[in-house]
């Protein structure tokens, strides 16, 4: 059985006929076309899928879709704007913060998540920020300080 | 298998449709139920959802705290009023699950998690049930006790008396940081006259195949001082009446060693979530 959802992502609207009970994270991979949201455990537990609802961070295979009806998705996919990247994506890149990168798109939302509330966070704020996303490469130090540069950078914008 | 999903806009109308259908699943964040979904739970056959404004509505100015069951953790850490509960809902996942992860859904929440609940049964918490036989309220104590048994119900809310500034404590103990699984998580309520314990409730999470009173501790710490001499006959009794198991976090030998350890920092006021 389909139902309709119609939902903005990305700033654009969406409409599509996805199987009911399914979880936001099929929906955006597999009726969307949005590869950018990686799958992990399907449990909620990993924190690779994450996505901003309505600018609050979510993990969208514990997120029923029909749930998302009329509300904005944000997924990495909107991050950069044009042929600029986010300053987020600058700093990964630059602390070297992606090894093997699964866990990179939910790190990058956790953290968007984080500084679009908090534009200059302490340190322990960024680590309660990504608190639910699990990297096995990286040992978290380098994508911590990408997060801090990337609120540095933030401030010398709009100072 | 298909599921349909129902939305329902009064609570009332959620708990009938809950008791009256076969496979009927309620929809509270979705953090248990989506799981079940993921893995093809052939005991979930229709999503229940409800957008009543009273299942999400928290009443918290006044001596008595009500929480609708569709009250987010996040929603209690946006909530001043609620700065006594902050570290426990900060102890629950990461900032995208309590997006989600509601104050209902916890109750359901299987051991070791279940990290609210055992604050709510510290804090003498009613639950108001919803299913074919109206609506009714319960205590806490007795909901977890039969909560396996009670079929198709629906929690619509809690509620419970603010306590004393300073008298709610609470610490979860893990391996992890900053989120992690329960190793076990204690909640105490210690209200004082003249100086010594008057009335202590004590919850344990992940002591027991759900959160539980620690009675014997209770017992033993009334009439006492929060000192290190007046805590000493509650600690040496902490784990008594305990069945925690062993699971993939700890095993049930190591729970009740260092029950006592962290029920003593508590009481002595160096406990941390």
């Amino acid at each position: 059985m389909r139902t309709p959802i119609q939902f903005t992502l990305n700033g654009e609207d969406v409409a599509v006929f996805a199987e009911s009970g399914s979880n936001l994270l099929d929906v955006l991979r597999e009726t969307v076309g949005d590869l950018t949201v990686k799958g992990g455990c399907w449990q909620g537990t990993c924190g690779v899928c994450t996505v901003l609802i309505d600018g609050a961070p979510r993990v969208a295979c514990v997120t029923l879709a029909e749930a998302c009806a009329g509300r904005s998705v944000e997924t990495v996919a909107g991050l950069r704007r044009g042929p600029d990247l986010h300053p987020l994506q600058t700093a990964f890149m630059e602390r070297f913060a992606a090894q093997c990168g699964y866990c990179t798109p939910g790190m990058l939302m956790a953290a968007k998540a984080l500084l679009d509330r908090n534009p200059a966070p302490s340190r322990e704020e960024v680590v309660d920020a990504i608190g639910g996303n699990i990297c096995r490469c990286t040992g978290y130090e380098p994508i911590i300080e990408a997060i801090l540069d990337a609120s540095r950078s933030n401030s010398r914008r709009s100072a | 298998m298909t599921i349909a999903v129902k939305t329902f806009s009064r609570l009332g109308e959620a708990a009938s449709a809950l008791s009256s259908e076969r496979g009927a699943r309620f929809f509270g964040g979705g953090t248990i139920l989506m799981r079940m979904v993921n893995e093809a739970d052939p005991n979930v056959a229709t999503i229940i959802r409800a957008t009543d404004p009273a299942f999400t509505r928290i009443s918290a100015s006044s001596g008595r705290i009500e929480l609708g069951a569709g009250v987010t953790m996040a929603a209690i850490l946006a909530d001043r009023e609620l700065s006594f509960l902050h570290p426990v809902a900060r102890a629950v996942g990461g900032p995208a699950i309590r997006e989600a992860a509601t104050v209902g859904g916890n109750l359901f929440a299987q051991n070791p998690y279940g990290d609210f609940a055992t604050a709510l049964l510290a804090l003498d918490a009613i639950v108001t049930l919803a299913g074919g036989f109206g609506q009714r309220e319960q205590p806490l104590e007795e909901f977890l006790a039969s909560r396996e048994r009670s079929g198709a119900i629906l929690v619509t809310g809690v509620a419970f008396k603010r306590p004393a500034a300073d008298a709610f404590r609470f610490t979860k103990v893990t391996r992890v940081r900053p989120k992690g699984i329960s190793v076990l998580s204690i909640a105490a309520y210690l209200p004082m006259a003249s100086g010594r314990i008057s009335g202590a409730r004590i919850a344990y999470g992940a002591m027991d195949r759900t959160p539980v009173r620690g009675k014997a501790a209770e017992r033993a710490l009334e009439g006492h001082a929060l000192d290190a001499s007046g805590v000493g006959p509650a600690v040496a009794v902490a784990a008594d009446g305990t069945s925690p198991v062993d699971d993939a976090i700890a095993s049930a030998w190591w729970r009740r060693e260092i029950l006592p350890v962290h029920l003593r920092r508590l009481l002595l006021g160096a406990g941390h979530v």
